[in-house]
C-alpha cells in the first residue's frame, strides 16, 4: 500500500506490512496519535503492560519464542528510559526488537520539554541503530530499515524515535516492498577455503567437541536440523551455552550438557581437553573459558559467526568462519559428504570411553531432604511431570534458579528456552514469559523463579490477569538472593551483605490481591500433588515453592580457574576462590 | 579481606589474562572509515571508541560526497594488533559505516596534518620564529606587531617538530586539525 496518510497512521501501516500481529506497550502523551491509529483498527493487537521495562522483556519473550522480532511502542522521556534495560538485554543476547518511542515535536527537541529525553543519545550504545525521525515523508523507509537492521546479520534491538509533530503531519508512505535496497547487507555463506580446513580438521580429530551458542538459535530452525544431521554423521560430542540450549536434542546420545561456570563436569573437561574445538554461534563469554590463559589449550579452535566482531575477540581460534550458522553448516555438510564422510572412528570412540568417565562422576548429584524442598528436587518434579509436553516453554529469571533449571531441564527444540545469558537481568523471566504466552496462546509456560527476580517486574501480573495468559510462575523461593549470597559464602567469610529479605509478601494472598491463583507448598510430600494443580489451572498461577535456604548451585568453576578445576560439591569449596579470582564477577 | 586488595586497573593479577595469546606490542594505526553523512554518525564512532576503552589519538571528519551524503572518518589509534583488529571489526559493524580501511596495512599512504601556532616575541625571536617558518615551509598567515600566526602542513612529526621549535621562541597558541591520509596511487 501507499499514499498520503499521517505519520501515526504510517506507523500502523508499516507494522502491518511487516507482518506484525503483536505490539506490547504502554500509552503516554507523545504517542497519543498512534495510539488513536491503534484504537481504529483490529489486525494489530496491543498489549498493555504494566511497565515498560516489562514491555521490552515480553516482546523479547515473544521474538524469541517465534524468531520473529518482537515491537514495542512507549512514550517519550520515562517511557523511552524505562526501556534501557530491556534494549541492553536484547543487545547483549541478540534477539531482534523493534522499540518506537514517541519524542516531543521537533519543534522543541532540546528545549527540555516535558518528558523529554535525548533518547536516541541514551539508546545509542544500548541498540543495534537507532533513528530519529524527523520528516514524515522518511518515516515509512525508516520503519522498514529498522525490520531489516534488526532480522539481518546477528539480530538485535533498534529504536525508531518519532516526535509527535512527524505523527501527526502527512507524507508519502512507501510499502516494504518498494523500499530502496538497504546497504547493510551482512555475509551469509563462509569462505570455503577456511570451510574445507574445518572439514580436514573433522576428518581428522581425535578428540573432537561442538560447542554451541544462542547463535544456531537466531540462524532459524534449519540451523539446528544442520546442526543435528553433523553430530549425527560424525558422532561428535556436543555441548551447548546456556544461550544455545535446545539446538540439540538433550536426549540425544551426544548431548553432554550445558558448559561453562555451573554447566556439567563431562562438558567442560571435554572442553578442557579436545583437541578440536568447533564454536558454532557461540562468543567465548567469560563464564564459558573461565581462565583465558588455561582456556582449552591444546585444541585447535575453529569459530563460526555472522559478526566479524566476535572472532577472535577473546579468543585466538585457528579456522574463523564469518557466515550464517545454517548456511555455513550447509556447506560443511555437503563437502564433508562428498569427501566421503569420514572421521577418525577409533579414537573418537576412545574419546567416548573418556567422556563416559567423566559423565560417570554424576556432578549434578545433590543431597536430597524428605523436610525441606532442594530446589534441584523441586525441577526434577517438574521436568518429569512436563517433559512430554512438546508445547513446553520455561522462561527465568536470574540467579541460581536459572542455572538450576539450564541444569536439571531438558531441551528439545530450539526457542523453547527464554533466559537472559548475556546481561543477566532480574526481573526478566516473568515479563517474557507473558510474552511467550501471547505468542503461544495455548503452550504451557513455565517461568522458573528466584522470589527476589520474581519481585522486580511483578507489576506484570494486572498483564497476566487482564489477557487471561496461564502463564506458570514457579518460584523457588529461598528467602536469599541465592547466588549473591553463595558467592558471600565462599569468597566474603560467610558475611550476607544484604542478601535476603525480611519482608517477604504472602505469595498466595498476593496471587488472590491480582485475581490470580497462589499456591504454596513446602513439603517434598505434597510437591507433586502442586504441581499437578498448577498444571491443569487455566489461568495465571503463582507458585510458592518453599525451599533449602542455603543450597549453594554445584558444580562450579570458581572465578580465576580453568575448566578442569571445577568444584563439585560443598566439601571443596575451602578457599576455592584465589586472589586474582576474587576480582572477577 | 587480602583477596580484594587488589590493585584497581590492573590487568596482571587478572585471572582472565586478557589477550594472552595475542601479540601485546602497542601499534598506531590510521584508519579511514566511509559513513553515511547522518545525525549521530560520528557519536556512534565515538562512542564505540569510549565505550570499549579504544584510544583516539586524532580523528577528523568531514563530507567528502554530497551526492552520495558520505562522510571520511580519519581515525588514528593505538593498540595491540587484536585491539587494531577489534576496533576494525567493530566499526564495520555500525550501521551506517560502509568500509572501514586500515592503511597502516594496506600500504603506503600519505598523512597530512595542518595546525596553526600563534608565536609572540620581539627582536632576535621574532626574526628567528620567521627564519624557521621558511625553513619548514610555514606561511604567516596573520601578523601583529608583536605576534605571528604561523600555518604549517605536513606529518603529524613535522607539525610536532615545528612547534618544539617554536615553543622558546614564545609559542602561545597552537591549533591543529588531526591527520587526514590517502593511500598512495
Amino acid at each position: 500500500m501507499t499514499g498520503h496518510m499521517t505519520g501515526a497512521k504510517m506507523v500502523v501501516q508499516a507494522l502491518k506490512d511487516q507482518g506484525v500481529d503483536t505490539v506490547f506497550g504502554y500509552p503516554g502523551g507523545a504517542v497519543l496519535p498512534i495510539y488513536d491509529e491503534i484504537f481504529q483498527q483490529n489486525e494489530i493487537r496491543h498489549i498493555l503492560v504494566r511497565h515498560e521495562q516489562g514491555a521490552v522483556h515480553a516482546a523479547e519473550g515473544y521474538a524469541r519464542s517465534t524468531g520473529r522480532p518482537g515491537v514495542v511502542l512507549v512514550t517519550s522521556g520515562p517511557g523511552a528510559t524505562n526501556a534501557v534495560t530491556g534494549l541492553t538485554d536484547a543487545l547483549m543476547d541478540s534477539i531482534p526488537l523493534v522499540v518506537l518511542t514517541g519524542q516531543v515535536p521537533t519543534f522543541m527537541i532540546g528545549s527540555d520539554a516535558f518528558q523529554e529525553a535525548d533518547t536516541v543519545g541514551i539508546t545509542r550504545p544500548c541498540t543495534k541503530h537507532n533513528w530519529l525521525v524527523k520528516d514524515t515523508d522518511k518515516l515509512a523507509t525508516i520503519l522498514h530499515e529498522a525490520f531489516h537492521v534488526a532480522k539481518s546479520g546477528r539480530p538485535g534491538p533498534v529504536l525508531v524515535d518519532i516526535p509527535k509533530d512527524v505523527q501527526f503531519a502527512s507524507g508519502n508512505y512507501v510499502s516494504g516492498k518498494k523500499v530502496p535496497a538497504s546497504q547493510y547487507k551482512p555475509k551469509l555463506k563462509g569462505d570455503i577455503e577456511l570451510i574445507t580446513k574445518l572439514v580436514e580438521a573433522i576428518e581428522q580429530s581425535e578428540k573432537p567437541i561442538l560447542y554451541t551458542g544462542g547463535g544456531v538459535i537466531n540462524s532459524g530452525t534449519a540451523a539446528s536440523q544442520l546442526l543435528r544431521e553433523l553430530v549425527k554423521g560424525t558422532n561428535f560430542p556436543i555441548t551447548s551455552t546456556l544461550m544455545g540450549l535446545g539446538c540439540y536434542p538433550a536426549s540425544g546420545n551426544n548431548w553432554l550438557g550445558m558448559l561453562g561456570m555451573h554447566g556439567l563436569y563431562e562438558a567442560n573437561m571435554a572442553m578442557h581437553d579436545c583437541d578440536l574445538m568447533i564454536n558454532i554461534g557461540a562468543r567465548f563469554d567469560d563464564r564459558i573459558t573461565g581462565r583465558i590463559d588455561a582456556f582449552s589449550p591444546t585444541s585447535k579452535k575453529a569459530h563460526i559467526d555472522i559478526d566479524p566482531s566476535s572472532i577472535n575477540k577473546v579468543i585466538h581460534v585457528d579456522i574463523p568462519i564469518i557466515g550464517d550458522i545454517a548456511h555455513v553448516l550447509d556447506d560443511v555438510l555437503n563437502m564433508w559428504k562428498a569427501r566421503g564422510r569420514k572421521t577418525n572412528t577409533a579414537a573418537i570412540s576412545k574419546w567416548w570411553a573418556q567422556i563416559d568417565e567423566w559423565r560417570s562422576v554424576k556432578c549434578l548429584n545433590y543431597k536430597n531432604s524428605k523436610k525441606t524442598i532442594k530446589p534441584q528436587f523441586a525441577l526434577e518434579r517438574l521436568e518429569e511431570l512436563t517433559r512430554n509436553r512438546s508445547d513446553r516453554y520455561i522462561c527465568t529469571e536470574v540467579g541460581q534458579h536459572q542455572m538450576w533449571a539450564a541444569q536439571f531441564l531438558g531441551f528439545e527444540e530450539p526457542n523453547q528456552w527464554m533466559t537472559s545469558g548475556g546481561l543477566g537481568t532480574m526481573g526478566y523471566g516473568f515479563p517474557a514469559s507473558i510474552g511467550v504466552q501471547i505468542a503461544h496462546p495455548h503452550a504451557l509456560v513455565i517461568n522458573v523463579a528466584g522470589e527476589a527476580s520474581w519481585l522486580m517486574n511483578m507489576q506484570e501480573m494486572g498483564t497476566a490477569v487482564q489477557y487471561n495468559l496461564p502463564v506458570k510462575q514457579f518460584i523457588l523461593n529461598n528467602e536469599r538472593l541465592g547466588m549473591v549470597r553463595q558467592w558471600q559464602e565462599l569468597l566474603h567469610g560467610e558475611r550476607y551483605s544484604h542478601s535476603w529479605s525480611d519482608a517477604l509478601p504472602d505469595f498466595v494472598k498476593l496471587a488472590d490481591a491480582f485475581g490470580a491463583k497462589g499456591i504454596m507448598v513446602s513439603d517434598p510430600a505434597d510437591l507433586d500433588d502442586a504441581i499437578l494443580e498448577m498444571l491443569s489451572y487455566d489461568g495465571p498461577v503463582l507458585f510458592d515453592c518453599l525451599v533449602e535456604k542455603h543450597e549453594n548451585c554445584f558444580p562450579m568453576i570458581p572465578s580465576g580457574e580453568p575448566h578442569n578445576k571445577m568444584l563439585l560439591g560443598e566439601a571443596e569449596t575451602g578457599d576455592a576462590i584465589g586472589s586474582s579470582g576474587a576480582v572477577l564477577v | 579481606m587480602s583477596a580484594l586488595k587488589i590493585k584497581k586497573g590492573s590487568s596482571k593479577h587478572s585471572a582472565y589474562n586478557l589477550r594472552s595469546s595475542f601479540g601485546d606490542e602497542i601499534q598506531t594505526h590510521t584508519l579511514a572509515i566511509l559513513v553515511d553523512n547522518e545525525a549521530g554518525v560520528l557519536a556512534r564512532v565515538i562512542g564505540l571508541f569510549s565505550g570499549r576503552g579504544y584510544n583516539i589519538d586524532s580523528l577528523t571528519v568531514a563530507e567528502v560526497d554530497h551526492d552520495g551524503h558520505l562522510s571520511r572518518i580519519t581515525i588514528v589509534t593505538t593498540g595491540t594488533p587484536q585491539v587494531i583488529e577489534q576496533i576494525k571489526a567493530q566499526l564495520g559493524r555500525i550501521v551506517p559505516v560502509h568500509e572501514v580501511h586500515d592503511l597502516t596495512v594496506d600500504g603506503p599512504h600519505v598523512e597530512r596534518e595542518l595546525a596553526l601556532l600563534k608565536v609572540g616575541g620581539k627582536g632576535e625571536k621574532r626574526v628567528e620564529a620567521l627564519r624557521l617558518a621558511d625553513i619548514f615551509r610555514a606561511h604567516a598567515v596573520d601578523s601583529t606587531l608583536d605576534s605571528f600566526t604561523f600555518q604549517i602542513t605536513g606529518t603529524p612529526e613535522k607539525v610536532d617538530a615545528f612547534a618544539e621549535l617554536m615553543r622558546p621562541l614564545g609559542l602561545i597558541e597552537i591549533a591543529r586539525t588531526g591527520v587526514a591520509a590517502l593511500s598512495r596511487g
